[in-house]
């Protein structure tokens, strides 16, 4: 080996250079570029796109359902719905009346800007207008951890927790509730059965999620759902 | 799990540089990962090995550099670091909006060996 620089050719039989080269480039610039397309995409379109972000079983396709029952008279919504496997979530948004699209990631933990490309293909050949939609949920694949680093281009990204996950989640987990504009409890109906105590639960959300409004809802009850179309910036229908 | 796939990122930009400089091999890949990146440096530096292997950069050191995330305390006119992604100034207790640093993902820098690089003067 060359004792000069152990570049691994044999000794002092050859010239070489060494070279350092400075970059700074972004790994996920690819991911980014798609993610800028989609944000212009869904500007020029005029809707809303939130990305909903929670761990498995925090009630995102409950919470979807509950919207479609509350809001489906009074807003045109379409969801994007992620999974590994089955469109069984699909299937359920569709039961309730949502206009939804599932991609399946096979083995993939988040979905990335360029799946969503495809799906507002999907959803365009199913003969739905972006620019008709008065919100569109990309619903990610349920994961505290890996979907965070990915920009899918939306308007607003929703973190979820609910309560029978333990009010020291945020802390767990800050790299994800860090990008957050919206942190949505869930299941405070179960509040008092698990003994949530609320004052810790949104203490720790601010610690790690500085920038987020907090919202509390039950998809079970309908409790704070006026309050999170107030906060999607969404009008609130007039009561029957 | 998305280092495997963050990797071969890192893999594609480093070979692609490589080939510009007519690089005989890749000797060091350093990545500046920041604390709220969301990434596992142990996990990245199990798919480093996998993803080189049979490459220019197999053999390769991987250096990642660690970005502690750090935010600024309007109130202490101060950067102060946020262990755990906790932003709540150590001095005031306020809660800072303002992330400074702390969520990069970044190929910081390449090593090659070259025998006659084209690009340097």
């Amino acid at each position: 080996m060359c004792l000069d620089c152990n570049c691994g050719a044999p000794t002092h039989t050859h010239t070489h250079a060494h070279t350092h080269l400075e970059l700074g480039q972004d790994l996920l610039s690819r991911n980014d570029t798609q993610a800028a397309a989609n944000r212009s995409r869904f500007g020029a379109a005029g809707v809303p796109v939130i990305n909903l972000l929670s761990s498995p079983g925090s009630g995102k396709t409950a919470l979807l359902e509950r919207m479609a029952r509350d809001w489906g008279a009074s807003h045109r919504i379409a969801a994007v719905v992620g999974d590994l496997a089955t469109d069984n979530d699909a299937r359920r948004l569709q039961n309730a009346g949502l206009r939804a699209i599932q991609i399946t990631t096979g083995q993939a933990c988040h979905l990335e800007a360029g799946m969503v490309q495809k799906a507002l293909a999907t959803l365009e050949s199913d003969g739905i207008d972006l620019a008709a939609l008065d919100l569109l949920v990309i619903e990610n694949v349920g994961n505290l951890v890996c979907p965070s680093a990915y920009d899918l281009g939306e308007s607003l990204r929703v973190v979820m927790l609910s309560v029978t996950e333990g009010e020291d989640k945020p802390l767990k987990y800050p790299a994800t509730f860090h990008a957050a504009d919206v942190v949505v409890i869930s299941k405070i109906d179960l509040s008092a059965a698990v003994g949530f105590e609320r004052s810790q639960a949104l203490r720790h959300i601010a610690q790690v999620a500085p920038r987020a409004r907090v919202v509390e809802v039950s998809a079970k009850s309908g409790a704070g759902m006026d309050e999170l179309l107030a906060v999607l910036g969404l009008p609130i229908p007039a009561p029957l | 799990m998305h280092e495997l796939s963050l990797m071969e990122a890192v893999r594609d930009l480093a070979l692609e540089r490589a080939g510009e400089h007519r690089a005989r091999r890749i000797s060091t890949i350093t990545l500046r990962i920041g604390s709220l990146a969301g990434v596992e440096p142990d996990a990245l530096r199990f798919a480093f090995d996998v993803v080189m292997a049979g490459t220019l950069g197999e053999g390769a050191t991987l250096v990642i550099e660690s970005i502690q995330a750090h935010a600024f305390c309007y109130a202490c006119r101060q950067t102060f670091p946020a262990h755990d992604g906790v932003c709540e100034c150590p001095d005031c207790g306020s809660i800072s909006r303002d992330l400074v640093q702390g969520r990069e993902l970044q190929l910081a820098s390449l090593d090659l060996d070259c025998d006659d690089d084209p690009l340097q003067p």
